[in-house]
């Protein structure tokens, strides 16, 4: 019998290329004199009228093909770019144009569009766009956002996009009950994905077959497909959208369609040229999208053990200049804030405020990172009031293993309840304290005074929504070959999809690892599709893959059981073979059975001729049976009803400097829930890659506005996103396996869970470090430092 | 407006091109898009982030910092020419895949080179001078934990390679109390090789 899969640290087939240069991101796509390249002009003002665009010595330059304003923009392509995911509380919804209109409203908002025969020249003629500007009064932050004494969009009151209420119980009442009672004021930055490769789209249009091949770097094939032929005019038919490989996206990448999307596909068309974009660094920090800016304002009531009696959460959401992905991120901050806990009454509400910077969209965690800062500060504070231990507080909120299905009574942003499937709260803390050392930390901690150093101690639990729907699917072909082939539509950044996609296969086909060969994000190959966000590729596709290669199992014992003349049930498939149990000569390998699967006419080569009208089939029957299919494929998709809940929880301890303030991490431990594993190799490769991100979160990643609105560390020299340097050295993770009961694998998504609770417990380690109250977030030395001269 | 063009002669991985370049065609653009050498990648274009890190005289250099006119009459070796001869992967490739040191791949022909670089230099690295080989390369996937390990997987590599003692498996990450005595096994993630 062939070994499981599922559960292997299989090492990645994609390897092999990324480890010989022979990856193929986007702008490895189409090398050569005949591709012509674009740039674009940005705006260079954070809020300003557009009076006059003068473009007349662009074309002066030579090499220069064509340039775009918004005035060449004709039909859907004139109208504003989609504002994907509407909400009735998004009220006031805005979305950018793919070139300027009449307004500009964040440093970096695309201008115009140049076309020529290499960048150097694009740029160049960029370069010579004359553009004259009405300025306008900027509104930057929160603050300044909520005062609303100027306007980002002159039709949008208060600046405020959205409002949105949703509560259980009566937290008012439950607090002003409650034996005691605290407030929170809390606030947490800004920060991006920043993924190694920007963003990048080539287009190719086919006069021969009318036909449009786009190539970009997104997380959503299907839908920028689906974008590109509503904004062009064309049937969906007409366009195939490929995702090659990605150089990581981390959620920027699943905001579509960029400008850049739209425009490269009608630059492509008109001109009957290959058309290439891609972003450089620069463009990435201020024309992609950033995350996490919040200010929460917190009131919980609980009793002398620290038992939740009432929580009200009010908070003001930074979306930037536009709302193309709704209100994600902030309805993903309200719900996902409980937690593992059971607040008993609770009540949230938020503004998502418009303000003359990048726009705003999902990045790891996605607004979970926030909910749980909001959370975990107050059970310290709670724990700090009541002179308990931290992770006894928790305890004691924690919803019970025996308490699932457990419905927080809100509405997700899903649309679907918040309700968790399964988990083990009280497990993981017991495996976390354990691993971390907590019980020991308080002897440690004397030891350390007594040398003269400053150590502290955090923890922070979460609760993640992972697997989303709507839906994926999947579908399996085996060759004649024996080989088999699978496609799925969401796209892969990195996450080693053609690995563990290739795993399932494995094990439910009975093929050869080796033998599965696995695509993704290509509409070619699997049209309907949704994308890779909300860690829902394992849970969506996953699933999807292990039913369709269920489908194709199915239909191999049924020709190789006629063929073998024996019952299904006597069948087993090991290492690609069909053979009788107990009787291992009496077989077929799979190969033959596809063969045997498509009946023929032709005889093409020496497997064909079997399959041919003469060699096979009841000469008293159709061919293909009424209700068959040739060839030997199994497509199926997989709908879940709502997500998946995978949890988890972080610990860190830290040393402050007495002296510089240097913040220094001695020890960092995650206890991870997914469920069950596929690989647990990529999935602490996740966890790694969260935990690194959010070590950049919580100590050295911002986005540093003035008050004009221009970036000030638009770069990597002055954005600190961390070197191996920042991050500790090891990481001790342990797992715990509940599974899902939600879908056939009982997995759980993994992707997002590594950054959630960083800021959340950095914070709280740097506070029992330094015995102050840490209520903002990023921290940098030197506020460290002034919050100690603030408190001395 | 036209701009004066150079024939340059760029000499990568043992094979000699002509190339004619204008003058500011950075050596990245020039490997990528003039010579079809994609496996070397653009990350930042201002130096920082060592993705377009190559080999120049056996030296890392970033590509996107140099121009491809300056850097005719050297040896440069691109990720493309890290395997071994018979098509294998190189000891630092294979390292990788071991320990999984990658997840996007974007950045990783970087880290190949510079490590490649590094073993020259220091064959035998302690793990704090592992951790110092990739202090100069960003990496946004990995949390570099693996990418530590795998320099060390690769140093054992080629010192077999090189008919030392054979190698071992990568020994996990492990975060150290100062002061307390810790039991290897809790830190183990049964990951790598």
């Amino acid at each position: 019998m062939t070994t499981k899969l599922m559960g292997q640290g299989v090492k990645r087939v994609e390897d092999q290329r990324f480890l010989r240069g022979q990856g193929r991101y986007v702008d490895d796509v189409a090398i050569g004199s005949d591709t012509l390249h674009a740039a674009v002009l940005r705006s260079p003002h954070a809020h300003a009228r557009i009076l006059d665009i003068d473009v007349a010595d662009v074309l002066d330059v030579e090499g220069v093909h064509a340039v775009y304003t918004y005035d060449d923009l004709t039909g859907p392509m004139a109208e504003p770019l989609p504002l994907l995911i509407p909400h009735p509380a998004l009220t006031h919804g805005r979305t950018q144009y793919a070139l300027a209109k009449d307004e500009v409203n964040y440093v970096g908002e695309a201008i115009a569009f140049v076309v020529a025969e290499d960048r150097y020249v694009a740029e160049d003629a960029v370069s010579r766009i004359r553009v004259d500007y009405e300025f306008l009064t900027p509104v930057v932050g929160v603050d300044a956002a909520r005062a609303a004494t100027a306007l980002v969009h002159e039709d949008v009151p208060g600046n405020v996009g959205a409002r949105l209420e949703q509560s259980v119980g009566d937290a008012v009442t439950a607090i002003a009950n409650a034996p005691h009672r605290l407030e929170l004021d809390l606030t947490i930055e800004r920060s991006a994905c920043m993924p190694m490769e920007g963003r990048g789209t080539v287009a190719r249009w086919d006069p021969d077959i009318n036909r449009l091949q786009v190539w970009t770097s997104t997380q959503s094939s299907t839908g920028v497909r689906a974008a590109v032929a509503v904004k062009m005019g064309l049937d969906l038919g007409q366009v195939d959208v490929i995702t090659p490989d990605v150089g990581g996206g981390f959620g920027v990448k699943i905001n579509h369609p960029w400008p850049e999307e739209l425009l490269v596909p009608l630059a492509a068309r008109a001109l009957g040229r290959t058309v290439k974009f891609t972003e450089d660094r620069r463009e990435h920090f201020i024309s992609s999208a950033h995350e996490r800016g919040q200010v929460q304002h917190i009131e919980v009531g609980f009793d002398d053990d620290g038992r939740l009696h009432g929580l009200d959460v009010e908070f003001w959401h930074d979306h930037g200049a536009f709302t193309p992905y709704g209100l994600i991120v902030p309805i993903i901050t309200s719900t996902q804030l409980l937690g593992p806990y059971k607040p008993q009454n609770y009540r949230v509400v938020f503004e998502s405020l418009y303000t003359n910077t990048v726009m705003v969209t999902p990045y790891r965690g996605a607004g979970r990172p926030q909910g749980c800062f909001a959370m975990e500060r107050t059970m310290d504070a709670i724990a700090a009031y009541l002179g308990k231990d931290r992770a006894d507080v928790r305890a004691l909120n924690f919803i019970q293993p025996d308490e699932f299905p457990y419905d927080q009574g809100l509405i997700f942003q899903d649309g679907r309840e918040l309700e968790y499937d399964s988990g083990d709260y009280p497990a993981s803390l017991e495996k976390l304290k354990e691993l971390v050392g907590w019980d020991e930390f308080p002897a440690f901690k004397a030891e350390m005074a007594a040398q003269g150093r400053q150590v502290g101690i955090g923890l922070a639990c979460y609760v993640e929504g992972t697997g989303v729907g709507p839906y994926e699917g999947a579908h399996v072909h085996v060759e004649t070959s024996g080989k088999v082939k699978v496609a799925t539509g969401l796209t892969t950044q990195g996450q080693g999809h053609a690995t563990v996609f290739a795993q399932l296969v494995a094990d439910e086909l009975g093929v050869k690892f080796e033998d599965v060969e696995v695509v993704t994000g290509d509409t070619r190959r699997m049209p309907y599709a949704v994308g890779t966000f909300a860690s829902r590729a394992a849970v969506m596709s996953g699933s999807a893959i292990h039913l369709a290669a269920k489908r194709t199992r199915e239909k191999v014992l049924k020709i190789a059981a006629e063929a073998l003349e024996a019952d299904e049930n006597d069948l087993e498939i090991v290492d690609g073979v069909v053979s009788v149990k107990g009787s291992p000569g009496n077989s077929i390998d799979l190969g033959t059975v596809s063969v045997l699967s498509n009946p023929l006419r032709y005889a093409f080569d020496e497997k064909s001729r079997a399959a041919t009208q003469f060699s096979i089939g009841d000469p008293g029957k159709p061919p293909v049976a009424e209700d068959e299919e040739p060839g030997l494929e199994g497509k199926d998709f997989y709908s879940p009803e709502r997500a998946t809940f995978a949890s988890g929880m972080h610990a860190v301890i830290v040393e402050t400097d007495p002296l510089t303030a240097e913040i220094t991490i001695l020890k960092y431990a995650v206890v991870h829930d997914c469920g069950h594993l596929i690989n647990p190799m990529i999935v602490e490769g996740q966890i790694h890659g969260g935990v690194a991100q959010g070590v950049g979160g919580a100590l050295y990643e911002r986005m540093a506005y003035d008050e004009s609105g221009q970036l000030l560390n638009a770069s990597f020299m002055d954005f600190l996103m961390p070197y191996v340097t920042e991050i500790p050295d090891g990481i001790d993770i342990d797992h715990l396996e509940t599974p899902s009961p939600l879908n056939p694998l009982g997995i759980k998504g993994a992707g997002e869970a590594g950054v959630i609770p960083s800021a959340a417990v950095f914070a709280a380690a740097i506070e029992d470090a330094e015995g102050l109250t840490i209520t903002a977030m990023p921290i940098s030395p030197s506020e460290l430092y002034t919050l100690r001269q603030e408190h001395s | 407006m036209s701009e004066e063009l150079h024939d340059v002669r760029l000499t990568v991985n043992g094979t000699t091109h002509e190339v004619r370049v204008p003058a500011r065609r950075l050596l990245s653009d020039a490997l990528r898009h003039d010579l079809g050498l994609t496996g070397t990648h653009v990350g930042c274009e201002h130096g920082v982030c060592g993705a377009c890190t190559i080999l120049v005289d056996g030296a890392p250099m970033r590509s996107c910092l140099m121009f491809a006119v300056s850097a005719a009459y050297h040896e440069l070796t691109t990720v493309e020419g890290l395997a071994n001869d018979d098509g294998s992967l190189g000891p630092v490739q294979q390292a990788f895949m071991d320990c999984h040191g990658l997840q996007c791949g974007f950045c990783t022909p970087g880290f190949l080179t510079t490590i490649t670089a590094g073993l020259r230099q220091n064959p035998h690295p302690t793990h704090d001078e592992a951790r110092d080989m990739i202090a100069g390369n960003l990496c946004r996937c990995t949390g570099y934990q693996n990418i530590v390990k795998a320099v060390e997987r690769a140093a054992e590599l080629a010192g077999t390679a090189a008919g030392e003692s054979p190698p071992e498996p990568p020994r996990p990450g492990s975060a150290q109390l100062p002061s307390e005595d810790r039991d290897e096994d809790t830190a183990s993630t049964g990951l790598g090789a």
